[in-house]
Formats: C-alpha cells, structure tokens, sequence
C-alpha cells in the first residue's frame, strides 16, 4: 500500500479548502443575491414589509389586531396610545386570511402575551388560498418556526412550492431584470413604513356610490375559515386572552346580513364579544366626505384616529389594560413611535400642500 | 422528474452521497440499479412493465444464443476432423439460420414493443389522410426513452449474435444497462462493449471525476436553462403566427432554434455524462462541436454520434453487404457502368438510413421529410465532390482560415435550414417559410421593435447572447486547442472551483425556470 507523504496530505488539504471556499463564495453570493432580488415593498405597494415589522417593536403589546386592510388602515396605533395608553400593534397585511391570522397570532405568541386580541372577520368569507402575491406579503415577512410553514402549507395555491418560500430566490431570480435604486439601498435595512402595524394616509377623497351587493347562492361562510376561527378562539382561551370579533365601518366589500348573524352566532355559542361597527359609523363620529382616502374603501388618518378613539374607550372601560402612558421605559418607546407617526403626517401634508395629492405613497409611488 | 427540476436535482446529490458513503464500492452498481429504477418509477409506474419486458427479451434472447453459438462451435471442433468442407459448411449455413431466428425473434419483440407503443397513431393517422372515414386513434403509453434503451437492447442482442460481446448473464445487471438513468431519457445510445465495464466494476471515490462530473452538470444546466428555456419563449410566438412571422423572422427561427436545439441537446447529454462521471461511469461523448463542421457529411459524424454510428452499424452496413445488396451491386455494375453502378447500392442502403433516422425522431412526416432532405443534401454535395476538387485546385482556398470559416458557415445555415422542419412541423409549411425567406423583405420590422414582442425583452435577449458567446468561445477553445477548457481549469484548481460558482450562480439567477417560465421539457426527451 502506498505510504501517504506529507506533500500528499498538503496536496489534499489544498483541494478540500478550494472546494470549501467555494462552497462558502457561492453560499454567500446566493444569500446577497437573494436579498438584493426579493422585492422590498418599501414604495408603493408597501402592504409586503408590514409583518416584518413587528419584529423591530420593542414595547410591550397588550393589544393585538389581527385582519386585512381593514385593521391595518383603520386603526390608528398612536391615537389608541394617546388617547388612553393603550401599547397596540395591528399584525395585518393585505388580504390577509384567517389562517394567516391564526398563524399571525401564533407567531406573536412566541414573543409576548397580549391581554386582548382583536380579529377583523371580513376574512372569513374566504375559505380557499387566493392569490400568491397575497401570500406572499403575508407569509415572507414572518419569521421562520413552525407557525410560519405550517401557515404557508395552508395558504399555497396549486402553483406554488414550499421551496420558494425556503429559499425565496427561486421565486424572485427572475427580477433580476426589473431591480430599481430601491432594491440596492434596502438590501440590508429597510424603512419603516408603518407605525406599529397602521398604515397612515392624510389624503381625502369623498365617499362615493358602491356597487349593488351581487346576490350570492350560498351565504354560508367557509367551513375552513371558520375552523381557523374556532382555532384563534381556542388559543386565546389556552393563553388566557380576551378576544373580540369586529366588523370594521367600512362599507365595501359588501357584508352580507347573513355573514352578520352566522358571526354572531359563532359569537354567541364562544362567549367572545362581536361588534359591527358598520352600524356604529354615526357613534363614532364618522364623516365620510372627510374620512377617507379612497372613496370609503377604506379610513385615512382622520377616520382611523376617530375609529381608534371609539375602540379604544371600549377597551379601556372592558379591560384591564395598563396605561402605558405613565410607564416611562415603555412611554420613551412609544415617543419615537409619536415622531414617526407626526412626522410621517406632515410629510404627507406636505405633499398635499405641494401637489394636491401624494406623490410618494400610495399608487403614485408605484415603481415600474 | 424533469432534470431541470429541484427533486431531480436533489435525488442525485442524495444518491452521489449514499453512493460514495454508505454503499461498499463493489456493490455501488446495485444502487445504481434502484436509483434507476425509482427514477423511471417516479416517471410512471407502468413504464417499468415495458422496460422490464425488453430488456427481459434481449437477456434472455442472449442467452439462447449464445449458449447455442457455444454448443455449435464444440460441436463443430469435435467433428472437424471427420467433416469434409460441404459438410462443415451446410452445418454453418444451418446453424447461422438458427442464430438469425433467434435474433430476428428478439428484435421482433423489442422493435414490435416500440413500433407499436410509439408508431401506431402515426400510422393511422397517415391512413386517415387517404380514407373519407377516419380511423379513431388509439390510447397508448409512449414509455420514456424507449427509442433510446430498444436501441441498446437491439445492439446488445446483434453484438451478441455476432460474437463480438459476451452475453451478460446477470439479469439485474443487464437490467441496469438497459435502465441507466441519465442515459434514459435523451440518450448517449451506448453500446454494451462500452459501457458494461465501466458500470459494473468497483467504483472507489475519484475527486478529479467527481470534479468534472459536477462542473459538466452545471454547464449542461447553463446551457439549458439559461439559453434553451430562454429561447424557446421567443421560438414558441415565431412558429405560432407563421404568417405574422415570415420573411426575415423566418431567418431569426433558423437562428434562434440552432442555437436552442444545440444548448438543449448538449445541455442534456452534458448532465447526463456529469451525473455519470460523478458515479464512477464513463458514457460516451454524443457531440464534438457540429457546428464548427466544414460539410455535412463531417456534421453528422460530430452531432448526436452514437445514433449516427448506430446506424452505420446497425443498418448501414449490414443492408450494404447483404445477399440482396450485393446481387444488386452486381446486376447495376453490369448494366449502368461500373461509375454509377457503384453508387446504386450505397445510395439505397444510405436512403434507408436517413429514412430510419428521420423515423426515429418522431412519429410525423415532417421528420420523414427532414430525414430524406438530408439524405439528399449528403448525396448531393458528395456528387459534386469532383466539381469542388477542381474549384479548389483551381483557386487554391482550400485550407485557408478564411475560406475554412466560410465553409463552417455554409453547413452550419445549410444545416440549420433543414431544422425548420421540425419548428414547422408542418412539411408545406415548412417550405413556404423557407421561400418566404427570399421572397417577403421586411427585414426592416426586426429593427423596429418587433424582436421585443416575442416575449423576450432587452435583458433576456443580452442574457442569451453573453450566454451563447461563452458557449462558442468554451467550443472555440477546444476546436483551436484539442482540448476541453475543464483539462486547464483543473489543473488551476481555484479557476475550476470558481467556474463552478459562476456557473451556479448565473442558472440561479438567470435561469429561466420557476413563474412566467413553463419548464420545458427536453427536446430529445420525447424519443
């Protein structure tokens, strides 16, 4: 047998660690690549960096909102702080479903114990997985543990691969054609575009017809939603947290009567609270010619600062929250929380002022 | 399992690991054979039924054979003394009459099996083109590479009726032959003398073959997936609207599916030989740069070489200097001259070959088409042999780079005209796109946009082309040199390692695979 000599050992040594640095030059330049290819949602469309937000709040959270754009652009964080204290963060993004929701709410959990959760049920008239760019705002910002594949193996349309949701270059390699100034400055860091899950919008625009509810030939709201919502109920009841099912006041997309009272109901038969806040639009002091931004699809500042005072009062007097207002190391987080919000407003006023409209929020600051 | 998809990719780095750690290198052919066999079972369970029945026909076949070839010969020894030469002869004829039946048995059976699972709508739809009531089709699977392994079980029984292998007399090991599966779906088609040594014998772990065998695979993905997949987007809209697209556009197809067959085809044989490299087993080279060739006759020996040498063998030769062929050779000889009666043969036995092969790849009469048009082609330029003699020897190109380059672009356009053929797919319309090329003059709409309305844009069409020039440079490095450019690389250890990444890098990224992409299927996989 052929002795191994020193110069042969060293011969070896040299193969190996070419080929462990190489291993190590492609891991690394696959992993920058994915994050310079993965879109960053941070003008325009900026539904996609909302979850992965909450991950960056430092203050503690006794009120969680779960729910779509109904919650998300509804609610406005900072007033419920300002007005009564009250440490909240809105874990919603576009079209979220409710097993996003559950997940959501899962995911949270491994973090903090909230007192109150609050789910908007507009969702529920959803029971199959329906688009991937939903999904995919929803889904790509969690962080990964359980809660997070089992919320992508629920939400998969027939197209989509659990792999791309692993190793999301997959997906996204082909942007590679389309990458703007945005995706270079935020391969690393990106900016904040909400303030603890709220979505702010100061521009107005009146509240207009809808179009006539389309009468539908089963009302029954999805056996799978419901599931997930009897699985939200039962994990708050496991952690001990109050939940509340709300309607937001928003008109459009239609809620049916129906859809109502089976909500009820499921309410009724858990013992969880259920408030329609369609009918409470007068309540809450809602003007619609000056409280939306989209022609009553949904609230701008104005109306979800009004909206946050109503729930919030109803919080307060129901629960027992902590005034957080008169913590100071939870009252100095939520001051940076005050800054963005104000200063993120008077930027919007700004460009109002300037251009009689937003220039860099919404679907003007659409990148192409 | 596609080859360009994630779970094939994955079930080879699996195996390549279980190979090398927990297999004892004397059995690693038996892995090969489950991995081969789940391989083609993840494709579809029932094609193992066929699979099994040829390769079970062609072994037991063999056998037969070879045992009643072994017995003939003894018994011939024995009796050599007491035989004269009528005697000794009338037993041989006799006794080759017995080995030709069973061989004309074996490949009945094989042929029958392909002839029927991949030919008969073919046949019937040919016969409802000459009948007012049409015959209705009939459901038959087509099993996956079938072309490719009933040609290796029909070598495999000719060679062992011919004496020039020896029968295999394990029948899983015969079954891995014929099952290999990089080899399955698009070919090399190997020879039994070629590749049983190299899959049965103890493999133990070798860095430089493992090296290559990887640095060949991400080469055959680039190839691939970053310009064939490309490609084919802008192929697909082109041939769609043949009337939108003619005239120039119809020089563009020429172009664009040379280019996408050549990366497809030598993509997929480059992943084939680099899976099989990493394994320990020596596949046979399928390419060796066609289009750098000067004629056709030189094309075809450089292009898809183991079906070309396969009918050569198996066909060509044996038509040539059979009885009837001879009879005939001599009877045309006799009564055309000796010039043209010369010819009469091989130009029949050479007709039948390219009929074959146009056959071959695909049950349709646009194949059957291109196949004789290259036969053709072959007879022509090799009739006019004596007029480019005289020209050369009169002009004195011949040789020179120049005149070297020209010819290399006469056959590569010449070559890629009768490809047309099978992006029509339509033989009258493959000709009207063809004369539409000097007839409609617009090459004025190529400039002016249109290119970007094929469903390509600028980034994808500068991604295929840096592409296709690193292609033809890596080609041009072994035409001018002799050598493959992974020899050098190897021996600057960090520059191979670093083509490596490049390369897996760019099919990463540049890949066409995954949303807006349909993964396509290899060309040859339908074969």
């Amino acid at each position: 047998m052929k002795k191994i000599t020193n110069s042969d050992k060293l011969v070896k040594f040299y193969y190996v660690a070419c080929v462990v640095l190489g291993v190590a030059v492609a891991a690394v330049a696959v992993w920058y690549l994915q994050k310079l290819l993965v879109p960053k949602y941070q003008r325009g469309v900026v539904e996609g960096a909302m979850i992965s937000e909450y991950y960056d709040s430092e203050e503690p959270h006794e009120v969680i909102f779960l729910g779509d754009c109904e919650v998300y652009e509804n609610i406005s964080t900072v007033a419920l702080y300002r007005d009564y204290g009250i440490s909240s963060y809105i874990r919603g993004s576009a079209q979220q479903l409710t097993w996003h929701s559950y997940y959501l709410l899962e995911d949270t959990l491994r973090y903090e114990t909230p007192e109150v959760v609050v789910f908007n049920v507009l969702a529920l008239k959803y029971g199959e997985p329906q688009s991937e760019s939903y999904n995919r705002m929803t889904l790509d910002g969690m962080a990964w543990s359980l809660s997070k594949w089992n919320a992508i193996e629920a939400s998969m349309t027939g197209d989509e691969h659990m792999i791309d949701y692993v190793f999301p270059i997959l997906r996204y390699h082909s942007r590679w054609n389309e990458l703007t100034q945005t995706d270079f400055d935020h391969v690393f860091e990106r900016d904040r575009v909400t303030t603890n899950g709220y979505y702010m919008r100061t521009d107005v625009m009146p509240e207009g017809e809808f179009p006539a509810p389309t009468p539908l030939t089963d009302y029954t709201l999805p056996e799978s939603s419901m599931e997930y919502l009897q699985r939200i109920v039962d994990l708050c009841r496991e952690n001990d947290i109050e939940l509340i099912l709300i309607k937001a006041p928003t008109l459009y997309p239609h809620w049916y009567e129906q859809w109502d009272e089976q909500v009820r109901d499921f309410a009724d038969q858990n013992g969880v609270p259920y408030i329609n806040y369609i009918y409470l639009r007068d309540a809450i002091g809602l003007d619609m010619s000056t409280d939306t931004y989209d022609a009553g699809l949904h609230l701008n500042l104005s109306g979800a600062e009004k909206f946050a005072d109503y729930i919030g009062e109803y919080l307060v007097s129901h629960y027992d929250l902590t005034d957080y207002r008169q913590v100071p190391e939870v009252a100095s987080l939520w001051e940076n929380d005050i800054l963005f919000y104000d200063q993120l407003r008077d930027a919007q006023n700004a460009e109002l002022a300037q251009y009689g409209e937003l220039q860099s929020w919404g679907v003007n600051a659409i990148e192409n | 399992m596609l080859f360009t998809s994630l779970p094939f990719v994955l079930f080879v780095a699996v195996l390549v690991v279980v190979y090398y750690v927990f297999v004892p290198h004397n059995e690693r052919w038996g892995l090969l054979l489950i991995a081969s066999l789940a391989f083609y079972f993840f494709a579809d369970p029932k094609y193992i039924i066929f699979i099994t029945v040829t390769a079970l026909t062609a072994y037991v076949f063999a056998i037969l054979t070879e045992n009643y070839n072994s017995k003939r010969k003894a018994y011939l020894k024995e009796h050599k003394a007491e035989w004269d030469a009528d005697t000794k002869k009338r037993y041989k004829t006799t006794t080759t009459r017995v080995t030709r039946l069973l061989l004309f048995f074996a490949l009945l059976i094989s042929l029958g099996i392909l002839a029927v699972t991949k030919y008969t709508n073919f046949v019937i739809e040919t016969i409802n083109s000459m009948r007012s009531e049409p015959l209705s089709f009939v459901n038959v699977i087509v099993p996956m590479g079938i072309s490719f392994y009933t040609f290796q079980t029909v070598s495999y029984s000719i060679d062992v009726a011919r004496g020039t292998v020896k029968a295999q007399r394990n029948f899983w090991k015969f079954l891995l032959f014929v099952s290999f599966f990089p080899q399955l779906v698009q070919g090399p088609i190997s020879r039994y003398g070629d590749l049983s040594q190299t899959l049965y014998e103890p493999k133990l772990f070798d860095f430089r073959g493992v090296s290559y065998g990887l640095l060949r695979i991400l080469w055959g993905y680039f190839k691939k997936l970053v310009v064939a997949d490309r490609l084919v987007v802008a192929l697909k809209t082109l041939t769609a609207s043949p009337d939108e697209y003619k005239g120039a556009f119809v020089f563009v197809v020429m172009m664009l599916y040379a280019a996408q067959l050549y990366c497809d085809f030598t993509g997929g044989i480059d992943i084939t030989i680099g899976i099989a490299q990493m394994l320990g087993v020596t596949v046979k080279e399928n390419f060796d740069l066609p289009y750098f060739s000067k004629n056709i006759k030189e094309y075809w020996n450089r292009w898809h070489i183991t079906m070309g040498t396969w009918f050569t063998d198996y066909i060509f030769y044996p038509l040539s200097v059979s009885p009837t062929m001879l009879k005939l050779s001599k009877w045309s000889r006799q009564h055309l001259g000796n010039e043209v009666g010369k010819r009469v043969t091989v130009y029949i036995s050479c007709f039948c070959v390219w009929l074959a092969t146009g056959i071959w790849h695909g049950a349709a009469w646009h194949f059957v088409v291109w196949g004789l048009m290259n036969f053709v082609v072959i007879m022509a330029s090799q009739e006019l042999e004596p007029l480019y003699a005289k020209f050369h020897g009169k002009f004195g190109f011949k040789g020179r780079h120049w005149y070297s380059a020209l010819e290399i672009l006469r056959t590569f356009l010449l070559m890629s005209s009768l490809k047309l053929f099978d992006c029509y797919r339509n033989v009258g319309l493959t000709f009207r796109m063809f004369g539409s090329m000097f007839t409609t003059f617009n090459a004025g709409k190529l400039f002016g946009g249109a290119l970007l309305e094929l469903g390509l844009d600028r980034g994808d069409y500068i991604v295929a082309s840096v592409a296709i020039v690193a292609v033809f440079l890596v080609s041009l490095y072994k035409y001018i040199r002799g050598v493959n450019l992974r020899d050098f690389l190897f021996e600057k250890y960090p520059l191979f390692v670093l083509s490596c990444v490049l390369l897996f890098v760019s099919i990463v990224v540049f890949g066409a695979y995954g949303a807006g992409f349909d993964a396509a299927q290899f060309i040859y996989n339908q074969f």
